[in-house]
């Protein structure tokens, strides 16, 4: 989760992660923030997010993405 | 058979009455058969293109059903690739080729041959119905949706009359469900979806229709400068009132039906930058795009390759360079989806370009806002409007001129020959003084309703509890369109500028 949420903070430095945001419903995630954090996710968990995960319900907070790292990690 | 015709009018009613009339369980069928009689009132081709996309999108969605309940997992997703690959390289090419028809290359080659007919316009709706039926079979063969065995709902996915002529573009699972149940007649459903089609048919035939002769006009290679600067004044005028004033017609014709057709426009000259502004404006379009082309391409294995190695020689730009690839491929999607010709390709790499620049330069506005604090101050989001409206403003011009480099020559004009004297063209366009003030008078309405929307909500709604009010209103404006519309000699009714894409 922390490093979820430094990844978060290097895109949004203006952003307080550690708060409970709701990431698509507040507008704070657009398309192009989703790729990049796909891209890093990748380069950091080696995880890689496939094109039909990338839904606003495993984006809308820190823990849905979280668990969907963790979901895809198990499999 | 346009929305703003005396025909469509009489087919809409009578189909309106037989709908909510029927007893038992036909309204789906009576829909359907209303649909496709639409359809075949533009021709047989029409009709015929509508019905082959369907069969096979409905096929290929049966196969991928029964597959994943036989095999299922893994072993389902191998058996289905073939279909869904297939189905998507025929509709597309189907549509592409289509598109190519329309070019003068082709009309000349096809012409008094036994193919002329595809040289004729293109069927109707089919640049929405083929996305929309591709976002059916890719849903489908991604497990989001499950595959519809009943013909019928999927027909009417595909072939739902009010869509046809300009969209928007649904997916199934927003629509597919709305079409199983039986709907009972409601007043305010009705009600509201025709006081609908009457606000669309004010934006058509009052404004966009009337600002169309301005438009053509100042087409002439004549008009630079301050003239095109005006064109492109102009042309945002036109452009929203139709697009919008048709998106208003389908979506009023589907609610009195009691279907609801997903939004197109969310007041798009409110943005105040140009991601916003894409979000707003032909949203159906650019949500299918984002989905369909931009994540499937920024986080396919090849782009990822490339980003990996680009990191290291890059990292700043490496990591970005997923994000910039796909924006690319589906900028040059979204121009080749409006037209095939070059400037609707210059058009996209405009977008993509303006889009790119604006992500490099983030760091700087960054920098920028914590050093000087504007974007606290309530003036500065009205600078940050403007700014978007005109920048789009230019960038759409490129529509209109099919010759690209007659598209820059007027653009540099703007830079190297503006003088306010230009502006005196506007007694050569076609309009008279009355028609000067019909236009500011439309716009003026049409800003004021959306800024209500915007704070108020749902004007409809607060009209429904005073009745009196919006009977007076509505008679208000349908006086309005009936005296005012623009019913000139020669005038097509009908002919909506995004029905050509």
């Amino acid at each position: 989760m922390e490093t979820l949420a430094s990844i978060l903070s290097e895109l949004h430095p203006e952003v307080d992660f550690s708060l409970d945001h709701r990431l698509i419903e507040e507008g704070i995630l657009d398309s192009f923030d989703i790729v990049t954090l796909v891209s890093e996710i990748d380069d950091r968990f080696g995880v890689v997010i496939p094109a039909q995960e990338l839904t606003p319900e495993n984006f809308a907070s820190v823990r849905t993405l979280y668990n969907l790292i963790v979901k895809l990690k198990e499999n | 058979m346009g929305f703003t015709t005396v025909k469509f009018a009489l087919f809409f009613l009578a189909l309106l009455i037989v709908y909510y009339r029927l007893p038992g369980k036909g309204q789906r069928a009576v829909l359907l058969a209303g649909s496709w009689c639409f359809a075949l009132a533009d021709g047989w081709r029409s009709l015929l293109m509508l019905l082959t996309t369907t069969v096979t999108a409905w096929a290929a969605g049966y196969v991928m059903g029964e597959n994943q309940s036989c095999l299922g997992g893994k072993k389902a997703r191998a058996a289905n690739r073939p279909w869904m690959a297939g189905w998507t390289i025929l509709n597309l090419t189907v549509l592409v080729l289509w598109k190519l028809c329309q070019s003068e290359t082709a009309s000349r080659a096809l012409a008094g041959g036994d193919m002329a007919f595809l040289t004729r316009g293109l069927p109707l709706g089919i640049s929405f119905y083929t996305l929309q039926a591709m976002s059916y079979v890719l849903d489908v063969y991604q497990g989001k949706v499950e595959p519809e065995k009943n013909f019928l709902k999927l027909a009417l996915f595909t072939g739902f009359f009010p869509q046809l002529v300009q969209g928007p573009i649904s997916r199934y699972g927003q629509l597919g469900n709305q079409f199983g149940e039986r709907r009972d007649y409601e007043k305010k459903q009705v009600s509201f979806g025709m006081q609908r089609m009457l606000w669309g048919s004010f934006k058509k035939l009052v404004i966009a229709d009337r600002m169309a002769v301005a438009v053509t006009a100042l087409k002439d290679p004549q008009y630079t400068g301050g003239a095109f600067f005006l064109l492109t004044l102009f042309y945002a005028v036109q452009i929203y009132a139709d697009f919008t004033g048709g998106i208003d017609m389908a979506l009023g014709a589907a609610q009195a039906f009691g279907v609801t057709l997903p939004e197109n426009f969310i007041h798009p000259f409110f943005s105040k930058n140009i991601a916003e502004y894409w979000r707003r404006w032909h949203a159906t379009l650019g949500g299918w795009m984002k989905e369909y082309v931009f994540y499937p391409v920024s986080v396919s294995a090849p782009v990822r390759r490339l980003s990996k190695a680009a990191r290291k020689k890059w990292p700043g730009f490496g990591k970005r360079l997923p994000v910039y690839g796909a924006t690319l491929v589906t900028w040059l999607a979204t121009g080749l989806w409006h037209g095939v010709t070059p400037n609707f390709v210059v058009w996209g790499m405009l977008n993509c370009l303006v889009i790119v620049i604006s992500q490099e330069l983030t760091p700087l506005y960054r920098k920028f806002h914590s050093r000087f604090r504007w974007k606290e101050k309530g003036w500065y989001g009205g600078f940050e409007m403007v700014r978007m409206f005109l920048l789009m403003n230019l960038i759409r011009a490129c529509d209109l001129f099919p010759n690209v480099g007659e598209y820059f020559r007027r653009l540099g004009s703007l830079f190297t020959g503006f003088s306010l004297s230009d502006f005196a063209c506007l007694d050569q366009l076609g309009l008279t003084a009355l028609d000067y003030g019909i236009l500011l008078a439309g716009v003026a309405v049409m800003a004021a309703v959306s800024l209500v929307q915007v704070k108020q909500g749902s004007i409809r709604e607060k009209l429904w509890r005073r009745p009196v009010l919006r009977l007076a209103l509505g008679f208000g404006l349908f006086l309005t369109v009936l005296l005012m519309g623009w019913y000139g000699v020669g005038y097509e009714a009908g002919d909506f500028i995004y029905n050509q894409f």
